[in-house]
């Protein structure tokens, strides 16, 4: 970690502020994904702020760890802690979705640096973090490599082509991470189609599998850890959370996959969220 | 058929070919380059970088779609990766084309082999007919089809040294050499490789053969043609086929490819904004088929003859 290790009690600070920056952004944009930023917002801002190796004020220094963010809908969660940690002004949140914007509505790596893949369409992100975990592999370099996947995503099949293939290269250098939200835009992800038993499918596929709750911060800065001290695999994290998790009225509910918050019910948010 | 006009410089060789020798002779000048293969080595011609170059190969098995956007992220790691299968394989995988190396702008070397029903008795499932069309809609990816063994090995260097997305597109079966020792690969350099008076008859790959014969042909009817190599078909060499315009009002452009959008749709969208002529683009118009390559160009109207029949009506001779 490049940055100063915050208190256990500092990021969790962080991240409160960081599920207002997201309820804000959104209803500025005026549509976008709550349920799965919210539900993110804990395993992105635990990457940035204790596990990765980056350099905010050097996007593209080679050296650092590369986060691909697959589920590229859950990014107002990535632009809240990029902002959070000084990649771009604060104030540049307000730009979300908007014309002539560096934040995009999904990510894009040619409009913001930091951002390593173009997301969005969904099942891609892990073969791109499986194609840097391999080439830091091959050329020696010590680059880590993590990869968070919406559940709904792991549907498409190019990620079990990649689930298929990390684990051949030996890949202990890329971590993969399932936000298990539970939903997806027409329905409870398992009703949609059905994932279960999902650990057994990646244990069968030959990775080191670690299900943790995705809200528990102890959790998981253990499983990032476990993750390092595991060798020739790649390891699977079954984040469970909760979509909308920290407003009451969104949590676990799938309408507010891709609605924003209108002025009532941001007020609302807020209210929760500021305590 | 009539080839005395075109010498021979050299044995025949398949493009995908050339392609494998090109990659033996550039890996050491290229220590960044990887070559990644879904299951098709020995049909790819990576095989050979792959026996001298076991640690930069990467047998993917048969995943193209997982190659294509791992090959993105290779390439944002510094690497050069060349992925290569069956063309149709490759652009069959359009969305991660799409997404992971056009918009991205990657530099990743897409290798397309087997294009074309040139590749005969397989049918067509596995003939590249539809790749040109597809990748002409990504704006960044530079498109070659290379003509024979010289200009292929030129081509491959180039792509490894160019910093961007590039499609190259090679066949299966042998290729008539035309080039001599001295030749210089241009991009988005129209190739002249005859000059004529009275049209100018564009062939890109496969079809620079029966393209040939047919200026032979044309040349006892007293019709003089200029014949092209149009080995870059992103970019395209617009300034040449202004001038043609200018000089012939009559193009035809043959490919082995569908001419939705292919190397006749390229030229048919310069001419009519920018010089106006009579173009006839041959090429293929349906799905292919199985059958001896002889048979299908027969069938599909690769000969010389059947070029130079329409070409002879296009002039109203």
């Amino acid at each position: 970690m490049t940055n100063s290790r915050l208190e256990k009690k500092e990021l969790v600070e962080k991240i409160r502020q960081y599920r207002i920056d997201i309820i804000e952004m959104l209803h500025r944009a005026g549509s976008g994904h709550p349920g799965g930023s919210l539900s993110a917002i804990d395993l992105i801002a635990s990457l940035y702020h204790y596990e990765m190796q980056h350099r905010p004020n050097e996007p593209l220094w080679p050296g650092r760890d590369r986060f691909v963010l697959s589920k590229g809908h859950g990014v107002p969660a990535q632009y809240a802690v990029m902002a959070g940690m000084g990649y771009f002004p604060k104030e540049e949140l307000k730009q979300l979705r908007q014309i002539n914007a560096r934040l995009q509505g999904h990510p894009s790596d040619q409009f913001l640096p930091g951002i390593e893949a173009s997301t969005g369409s969904l099942g891609m992100g892990l073969s791109f973090a499986m194609g840097c975990a391999l080439s830091a592999k091959l050329q020696g370099e010590s680059q880590r490599v993590y990869c968070l996947m919406g559940d709904g995503e792991i549907q498409e099949g190019q990620v079990w082509e990649a689930a298929l293939s990390a684990p051949k290269f030996k890949l202990d250098n890329l971590v993969a991470i399932i936000d298990y939200n539970k939903g997806q835009i027409d329905g409870p992800t398992n009703e949609v189609m059905n994932l279960e038993p999902l650990m057994d499918k990646w244990r069968a596929f030959n990775w080191h599998c670690i299900a943790i709750d995705g809200h528990n911060l102890d959790q998981i800065e253990q499983a990032f850890q476990e993750a390092r001290l595991t060798q020739s695999k790649p390891t699977l994290i079954l984040a469970h959370t909760v979509k909308g998790k920290g407003v009451s009225f969104m949590e676990g509910v799938i309408d507010w996959h891709g609605a924003a918050p209108n002025a009532d019910e941001t007020a609302k948010a807020l209210q929760e969220l500021k305590g | 058929m009539s080839l005395t006009m075109f010498a021979s410089t050299g044995k025949p060789t398949a493009s995908r070919a050339s392609f494998g020798k090109a990659l033996l002779e550039i890996a050491d000048q290229f220590p960044q380059m990887v070559v990644v293969d879904a299951d098709l080595s020995k049909s790819t011609k990576t095989i050979d970088f792959q026996k001298q170059h076991p640690h930069r190969h990467i047998q993917l098995g048969i995943q193209e779609g997982n190659m294509v956007t791992m090959a993105a992220g290779m390439a944002s790691m510094g690497q050069i990766p060349f992925i290569a299968s069956f063309g149709c394989f490759l652009i069959g995988r359009f969305e991660q084309i799409r997404m992971s190396i056009g918009y991205s702008n990657a530099n990743v070397k897409l290798v397309g082999t087997h294009v074309g029903i040139g590749i005969g008795p397989d049918g067509y499932s596995q003939m590249a007919l539809e790749d040109i069309s597809c990748l002409r809609t990504l704006a960044n990816i530079t498109i070659i089809q290379p003509g024979d063994h010289r200009e292929t090995v030129q081509a491959v260097r180039w792509a490894a040294e160019h910093n961007g997305p590039v499609y190259l597109r090679l066949t299966r079966q042998n290729l008539p050499q035309f080039h001599s020792d001295d030749y210089q690969f241009q991009i988005g350099k129209a190739d002249v490789i005859k000059s004529g008076k009275d049209v100018a008859i564009l062939a890109t790959g496969g079809t620079i053969e029966p393209a040939m014969a047919a200026v032979a042909l044309l040349a006892e009817r007293g019709i003089d043609a200029e014949l092209v190599n149009f080995h870059s078909i992103r970019p395209l060499d617009e300034d040449y086929l202004v001038s043609a315009s200018a000089r012939f009002g009559h193009l035809v452009t043959v490919e082995d490819h569908s001419i939705f959008g292919g190397l006749g749709g390229a030229v048919a969208e310069v001419l009519c904004e920018k010089a106006p002529a009579k173009l006839l683009r041959l090429g293929m118009q349906t799905y292919g088929e199985s059958g001896e390559p002889e048979d299908l160009y027969q069938k599909y109207g690769f000969t010389g003859e059947a070029i130079a029949a329409k070409t002879a009506t296009l002039l109203g001779k």
